[in-house]
């Protein structure tokens, strides 16, 4: 009987995790999408030293950053692949999201600022451990650069 | 106090360098807080908590270190970096250093 419920926790974890965590993803991709289209004027790179065109502008530090938790139906599949290796998808995708929504994080800082672009940007990512036992549980990642302002 | 993490200031020129200047925070989490992550550890999402968390001890971090900037007589800090490194199991350190100079123009 113990052993019922255990497995029925188990699914009912799995379906739980499935279900909103995929309604989770495609939503934040959705607006991800919107709002990358809203900032494609903020012009984003990684270059250590300002072009030509931004030489008389005023800088400013830029950063942005979000914390994302994995589902528990992640956990598992990703558990499952870890055995056979391989990509790991259901990682790519989050951390993908991560990493977009720190850099429009960014963007939108900069946008409330009035700078023109972003240089030198540089991404940060770190793992906060302790919630799901040994599973990767959730994700920081940081991205900060140097706003440059018109005069 | 001028913050960049880039090596040149534009239009402006370093006087003087002043060597590296750095601001720590090391931070544990909330147990309530922990509790609605366990949650959305189950169903996915951001964690906003931690989110906010997280940017006000980056924000303490820097403020720190601008402390120590303005302590040696410094105007700017440039090719700031934040580093993160999780201690124990529910605290994380947040380091941000940098190069305190004074620039002038």
């Amino acid at each position: 009987m113990e052993g019922f419920i255990q497995v029925g926790l188990f699914i009912s974890l799995l379906l739980i995790g499935y279900i909103f965590g995929r309604r989770a993803e495609k939503k934040h991709y959705q607006s991800i999408i919107e709002r990358e289209d809203q900032f494609r004027h903020i012009f984003v790179s990684t270059e250590r030293l300002p072009s030509a065109e931004y030489v008389r502008h005023d800088t400013q530090l830029v950063s942005g950053s979000v914390v994302i938790s994995v589902d528990y139906f992640k956990v598992i599949i990703a558990g499952l692949k870890t055995l056979v290796g391989g990509h790991l998808t259901a990682y790519e995708s989050l951390l993908d999201r991560a990493r977009r929504e720190a850099l429009l994080r960014m963007q939108q800082q900069a946008n409330d600022i009035g700078a023109q672009a972003i240089i030198n940007t540089k991404f940060e990512t770190s793992r906060i451990s302790g919630n799901a036992n040994k599973s990767v549980g959730s994700i920081e990642v940081l991205a900060y650069g140097t706003g440059m302002i018109a005069k | 106090m001028l913050i960049s993490n880039i090596e040149i200031i534009p239009g402006k020129r370093v006087s003087n360098h002043l060597g590296l200047v750095q601001g720590s925070t090391v931070r544990a989490k909330h147990a309530g807080r922990d509790i609605m992550a366990g949650f959305k550890n189950i169903v996915g999402g951001e964690l906003k908590g931690y989110t906010e968390l997280l940017q006000e001890s980056r924000q303490e971090a820097v403020d720190r270190m601008c402390e120590q900037a303005k302590a040696i007589g410094a105007n700017a800090v440039i090719n700031v970096r934040f580093s993160t490194s999780s201690i124990t199991a529910g605290a994380s350190e947040i380091l941000a250093y940098g190069t305190a100079v004074i620039i002038e123009g």
